[in-house]
C-alpha cells in the first residue's frame, strides 16, 4: 500500500474491495462472501440488507475484525481492519445486547474506557453524557436484569459509542425487538448518529429499518453471498414520523424490494 | 418498564404457608417420636426419646463444642485447602488442552475411589495423634466437585461477550478478568456449596477409622458403643449443626453472586 493510496482512502470509513471470505466446513468450503466492493464515506449511514446467508454479517465481521477476510482488502480511515480495532476506530452492537449481567448500566457503559485505561473521573463524566443521549440517566444503577429488551440495547448502543468511534457497526442490533420499541430506536438512533456524525455500517433483515435509517441500502443476495445492488434513498438529513408515511419513503422501500426479489428467483420462490 | 418476575413454583403456595408447612410438620414428627418413645414406651434402647438428647445436649454442649470444633476445623481446612487447588488445577485445564487432557481422566478416577475408605490407611502412614489424615480426607472430597464446576464453569463465556471484548481490544488478561472469571463465579459457588457438605462428612467419618480421641464422629462411635444413647444422639446433632453452618454459609454466599441473572 503506497502513501497516496492512504491518503485518499482516509476520508472513508470503510473501504472494502473484493472483499471475500470462505469458511472450511465438513462438506466442504462454504463461500459466505464473495468480491465485495463496498465503500462507505465519514457520517455516512449504510444499511447491508439481504436474505439469512447473503454474508451481510460475514462482511460486518470482517470490518470488525472479529473474523479474518479470505480475499480482497479491506481498510477501516485508511487502516488495516485489526489496526482499526486496535485503535477503538468502531464501536460496535449485536443482536444480543451482550451486557455483562453482573455489571450495572453506568459499568457496562464504561467497559472499553476502562480497558484502555481512562481515569475514573473522566469515565463517570462520560457515562453521565452517554446514558444522556440514550436517555437512561435514571437507570445507570441497574441491572441489566431490570431492564426492557429496548432498553438494554439502548445500553449497548451507549457503550458503543462509549470510545467516541467515528463508525459504528451494528448487526441487527433491534431484530429481536417488538415492532413498537423497534420504531421508535430507530428514530432515536438516527438523532444519535446525527448527534455523534459518526457513520453506520447497519446490518437489518428489515426493509422499512434499512429505509428509514439509511443514506444507501446495500442489497445482498446468498450463495455465494455477493452484493447486488446498492440503493440511495436520497431522503434527506431529517428522518422523523412524517416520513414514515410520505410518497419517497414509500417509493424506496418498493425499490428494496423489488431490488431483493430481482436477486436468484429460486430464492424469492422459497421464502 | 420491567414486569415483575414470578417463578411459576412460587404461586402455588403463599408464601407464610411456605414457612408454616415445614415446621408444623416437624413438630408432629417430633410429637409422634415422643409418644412411641415415652408414652408406650415401646423403642428399642438405642433410640431415646427427644428430651432425653435435647437435655444431654445442654448439659454436655461444653464438651459436644469443644469436639464440633475439632471436627469442623478438619472440614474447614480440607474445604479450603481442597477448593484453592481445585481453581488452581482448573484454571490451568481450562487454559491449556494438554494439562485438561492429563488432568480430567485423574480427577474422574479420584472421584469414583471411595474416600473414607482409606484412612485407616493414611492415619497409619500419618500416625495416631495427627489429624493430617482427616483433613486430607476433606480435602479430596471438597476438592473434586469444585474442580469439575470452575472447569465447567470458565468455558460457558457467551460467544456475544467474547465479541464485544474483542471488539474493544481487550487483552486476554483483560478478557480472562473481566469476562472469563465472572462467568465462572457462579459455578464456583455451587462447587463450593456441594463441596462443604461433603468436607463435614468426609471428616467426620473418617473420625469413625481412629486417629486422635477428639472429634463428633469419635464421640458417636464411643458413646454408641458404651451404650449411652441420649449423649451419642446429642453428639449427632452436634454434627448436624455443623453441616448447617458450613450449607448455610456457603448458600448465602452462592446466592450473593448469582443475584442478577443473564440477560
Amino acid at each position: 500500500m503506497t502513501e497516496t493510496t492512504v491518503g485518499i482512502t482516509k476520508d472513508l470509513a470503510v473501504r472494502a474491495v473484493g472483499v471475500g471470505k470462505i469458511f472450511p466446513t465438513k462438506g466442504g468450503e462454504v463461500i459466505a462472501l464473495d468480491g465485495a466492493d463496498l465503500d462507505v464515506a465519514a457520517g455516512e449511514f449504510v444499511s447491508l440488507i439481504g436474505p439469512s446467508g447473503c454474508g451481510k454479517s460475514t462482511l460486518l465481521r470482517l470490518i470488525a475484525d472479529l473474523d479474518q477476510a479470505s480475499s480482497g482488502t479491506l481498510e477501516i480511515f485508511g487502516k488495516p481492519a485489526r489496526r482499526a480495532r486496535v485503535d477503538q476506530d468502531y464501536g460496535i452492537a449485536f443482536q444480543q445486547s451482550g451486557l455483562l449481567p453482573w455489571r450495572t448500566v453506568a459499568a457496562n457503559i464504561s467497559l472499553p474506557l476502562e480497558l484502555h485505561g481512562t481515569s475514573r473521573s473522566e469515565r463517570t463524566a462520560r457515562v453521565a453524557e452517554l446514558a444522556e443521549l440514550v436517555g437512561l440517566s435514571d437507570f445507570i444503577d441497574r441491572y441489566p436484569d431490570q431492564l426492557s429488551g429496548g432498553m438494554q440495547q439502548r445500553v449497548a448502543i451507549a457503550r458503543a459509542l462509549a470510545t467516541r468511534p467515528r463508525l459504528l457497526l451494528m448487526d441487527e442490533p433491534f431484530g429481536a425487538l417488538d415492532e413498537m420499541t423497534r420504531e421508535y430506536l430507530q428514530t432515536e438512533l438516527t438523532r444519535i448518529t446525527a448527534e455523534t456524525g459518526a457513520a453506520v455500517v447497519f446490518v437489518t433483515h428489515s426493509i422499512p429499518e434499512a429505509v428509514f435509517l439509511s443514506d444507501r441500502v446495500v442489497v445482498m443476495s446468498p450463495r455465494p453471498g455477493r452484493i447486488t445492488d446498492v440503493i440511495t434513498t436520497g431522503l434527506g438529513a431529517e428522518r422523523d414520523e412524517s416520513l414514515r408515511e410520505s410518497p419517497a419513503y414509500f417509493e424506496r422501500v418498493t425499490a428494496v424490494r423489488e431490488a431483493l426479489h430481482g436477486a436468484p428467483i429460486e430464492r424469492a420462490n422459497e421464502r | 418498564m420491567t414486569a415483575p418476575r414470578v417463578p411459576v413454583g412460587e404461586r402455588t403456595l403463599p408464601s407464610w404457608l411456605r414457612f408454616v408447612a415445614p415446621v408444623v410438620v416437624g413438630i408432629l414428627m417430633l410429637a409422634l417420636w415422643i409418644l412411641y418413645v415415652d408414652v408406650f414406651a415401646a423403642a428399642p434402647r438405642m433410640l431415646p426419646s427427644p428430651t432425653a438428647i435435647g437435655a444431654e445436649l445442654v448439659l454436655r454442649w461444653d464438651i459436644i463444642f469443644e469436639d464440633m470444633l475439632v471436627t469442623a476445623t478438619n472440614a474447614l481446612i480440607g474445604l479450603v485447602v481442597g477448593s484453592l487447588l481445585a481453581i488452581v488445577l482448573a484454571g490451568l485445564a481450562a487454559t491449556a488442552r494438554p494439562i485438561d487432557g492429563m488432568l480430567t481422566p485423574l480427577v474422574a478416577a479420584l472421584a469414583v475411589v471411595p474416600i473414607v475408605a482409606i484412612t485407616p490407611i493414611l492415619n497409619t502412614m500419618f500416625g495416631a495423634s495427627s489429624q493430617f489424615g482427616r483433613i486430607a480426607v476433606a480435602t479430596i472430597a471438597a476438592f473434586i466437585p469444585v474442580f469439575v464446576n470452575v472447569l465447567r464453569g470458565l468455558r460457558q463465556t457467551r460467544p456475544v461477550h467474547r465479541d464485544v471484548l474483542r471488539a474493544s481490544a481487550a487483552t486476554s488478561a483483560q478478557t480472562f478478568r473481566l469476562l472469563t472469571l465472572p462467568t465462572a463465579l457462579p459455578y464456583l459457588m455451587t462447587g463450593l456449596r456441594i463441596a462443604a457438605s461433603l468436607a463435614v462428612i468426609a471428616a467426620l467419618v473418617a473420625e469413625y477409622f481412629g486417629g486422635p480421641a477428639d472429634g463428633i464422629g469419635t464421640a458417636i462411635a464411643t458413646y454408641a458403643k458404651s451404650g449411652r444413647a441420649a449423649l451419642a444422639w446429642a453428639y449427632v446433632v452436634g454434627g448436624i449443626l455443623i453441616g448447617l453452618v458450613f450449607f448455610l454459609v456457603t448458600s448465602l454466599l452462592e446466592r450473593l453472586v448469582t443475584r442478577h441473572s443473564s440477560v
